[in-house]
């Protein structure tokens, strides 16, 4: 291991840190505008031209208001649990390859932290840990709709992890690799070859999981401003709340990161055009999270579940079956 | 709009006709059906064009309020203004004491004098709007249309006990004597341009 590569690889931290805490401010604004949009409203107007500053206001406000902890939360869980979610999902986000390689002054840049042969395993695994957040957040504090939004997280977590691993398990068979440059490089040879159209049963469900472990409309329970106030964030305030926030929108970013790579091509032959048309399916896939949210209602969470276990689930396992009896033959 | 479609009660040939619920069902063949049919009839994605259309449409709703104000009817009852005679430019304000008496919410006060032509002259008149409920008895009761409502609803306080002073109410003398006193229309007066947005009430089914 030589000075140039941990030089790199600090530089690559910290450059996705930086993108995408960022982002996730940006994420809010765009939210904010767009289900204005769709309901008729304009949303945020007055810090900045169009609302563009509300981020830094809201930024400002987080991080200066006075960090709470109730008199009877469990202080020491209560405390760490924003980290987790906040965590999970940025070492999530390092075995992504967020662009193609390309070359700044003769040296060759992977814009991936850490090209793991375990990927996906990686990707999912980290993922299923963020459950931690929501849940030791909800548990710790001292209110019954935390604790109810504590239970729905680990109810919907690892009920959608079932799926998705499911779903992910028959591109991963055809592929015969964990790591999503290789699934990159499977679809390198333009539309045609995307994974989706063998795929696309498995690409429905892994998009459908998608919402679930993200927490996005359709499955917003674990949070559900009508029913359990914010749930797991109900005592929380300050920077520990926004880090619940910054985990959520970053992990919507790195989700909409992996279904273009498992499914839709990715980058492509890694040239600058294939570059681009990852940012525009990334785009197109946050996007849909925040459309659904302006047009869809909410699941009952019993309905959730039935929907995991006895739809969602044995179709995925058909699927896994099917691909391989294909690929058998 | 035709009449006619209110008023014929015969529902039965108007194109009225019962909407056809299924049974639920209840065996678990029926709940499958069901399910695959409701799955594939794709309702998710008429919900996603209908908030799409709005949004291409971008028929934006909303008034920025500071900067943008609705118009507000002659009817709206806000803070009080007190008017002048459009012959002497005086104030109309005669001192009787009406709307001292019938104000429910014993939020004016109003204190007079004889002044040295040995008329009545309101030495002191406040009006509490902390406690005032805009009911409009004040203004009704007036012989001489002296205190009316106004449009100015914009009242924030930094005290519940928010007086507002006879001079404040009164019109002021250079917008009197440019004529822009704005006079009060009468209960029962309609917004401008009502005629336009005026749509028939349906009487009966």
């Amino acid at each position: 291991m030589d000075t140039a590569y941990l030089i790199e690889t600090i530089i690559k931290v910290v450059v996705i840190l930086l993108i995408f805490s960022a982002l996730a401010g940006i994420g809010t604004y765009f939210e904010r505008k767009i289900l204005a949009f769709m309901q008729r409203r304009l949303g945020p107007m007055y810090v900045g031209p169009y609302g563009l500053l509300q981020v830094a206001a809201d930024g400002v406000k987080l991080f200066t208001k006075e960090d709470i902890v109730p008199t009877n939360v469990v202080a020491p869980i209560f405390k760490i649990a924003p980290v987790i979610t906040a965590a999970t999902a940025f070492m999530a986000a390092a075995a992504i390859p967020f662009f193609p390689e390309f070359t700044v002054f003769g040296y060759t840049v992977h814009p991936i932290v850490a090209d793991v042969n375990i990927g996906i395993l990686y990707i999912l695994g980290m993922m299923a840990v963020g459950l931690y957040g929501p849940m030791l957040g909800g548990m710790a504090s001292a209110n019954k709709f935390s604790l109810l939004s504590a239970a729905r997280t680990a109810a919907v977590f690892i009920s959608y992890e079932v799926v998705s691993g499911l779903a992910i398990l028959a591109p991963i068979m055809m592929v015969g690799s964990l790591s999503l440059v290789d699934f990159n490089n499977y679809q390198v040879g333009g539309i045609s070859h995307w994974i989706v159209w063998s795929q696309p049963v498995a690409f429905i469900l892994f998009w459908i999981s998608a919402f679930a472990e993200t927490g996005r409309t359709p499955f917003h329970l674990i949070a559900n401003d009508h029913e359990i106030i914010d749930g797991f964030g109900t005592e929380y305030s300050g920077m520990r709340w926004g880090l619940f926030f910054i985990g959520e929108y970053a992990n919507m970013f790195f989700i909409s990161f992996v279904i273009p790579l498992i499914f839709l091509g990715g980058f492509g032959d890694g040239s600058f055009l294939g570059a681009i048309g990852l940012l525009a399916k990334v785009a197109f896939f946050f996007f849909f999270f925040l459309w659904t949210r302006a047009a869809w209602p909410d699941v009952r969470p019993d309905q959730l579940m039935w929907l995991c276990w006895k739809v969602l689930m044995p179709i995925a396992v058909i699927n896994v079956v099917i691909t391989g009896f294909v690929m058998m033959f | 709009m035709k009449m006619e479609a209110f008023n014929d009660r015969n529902v039965a040939d108007n194109g009225y006709f019962l909407v056809d619920i299924e049974d639920y069902p209840t065996d678990g063949w029926g709940k499958f059906k069901r399910v695959v049919k409701r799955s594939f009839r794709g309702e998710l994605f008429v919900g996603l064009w209908v908030v799409m259309r709005e949004m291409i449409r971008f028929d934006i709703h909303t008034v920025q309020y500071p900067q943008e104000k609705m118009p507000i009817g002659p009817r709206y009852r806000a803070v009080h203004e007190m008017k002048r005679l459009w012959e002497s430019d005086t104030e109309r304000c005669i001192g009787c004491g009406l709307c001292e008496k019938i104000c429910i919410s014993d939020c004016i006060r109003i204190d007079t004098k004889i002044d040295e032509d040995s008329r009545k002259e309101v030495s002191e008149y406040t009006i509490n709007l902390g406690r005032c409920i805009f009911c409009g008895y004040c203004a009704e009761v007036c012989p001489e249309l002296a205190i009316t409502h106004g449009g100015e609803y914009e009242n924030a306080s930094d005290q519940r006990e928010h007086f507002i002073l006879y001079e404040d109410m009164l019109t002021p003398i250079d917008t009197m004597k440019a004529g822009k006193q704005l006079e009060f229309e009468g209960f029962g007066s309609i917004t401008p341009h009502e005629d336009e947005r005026v749509k028939k009430t349906p009487l009966a089914y």
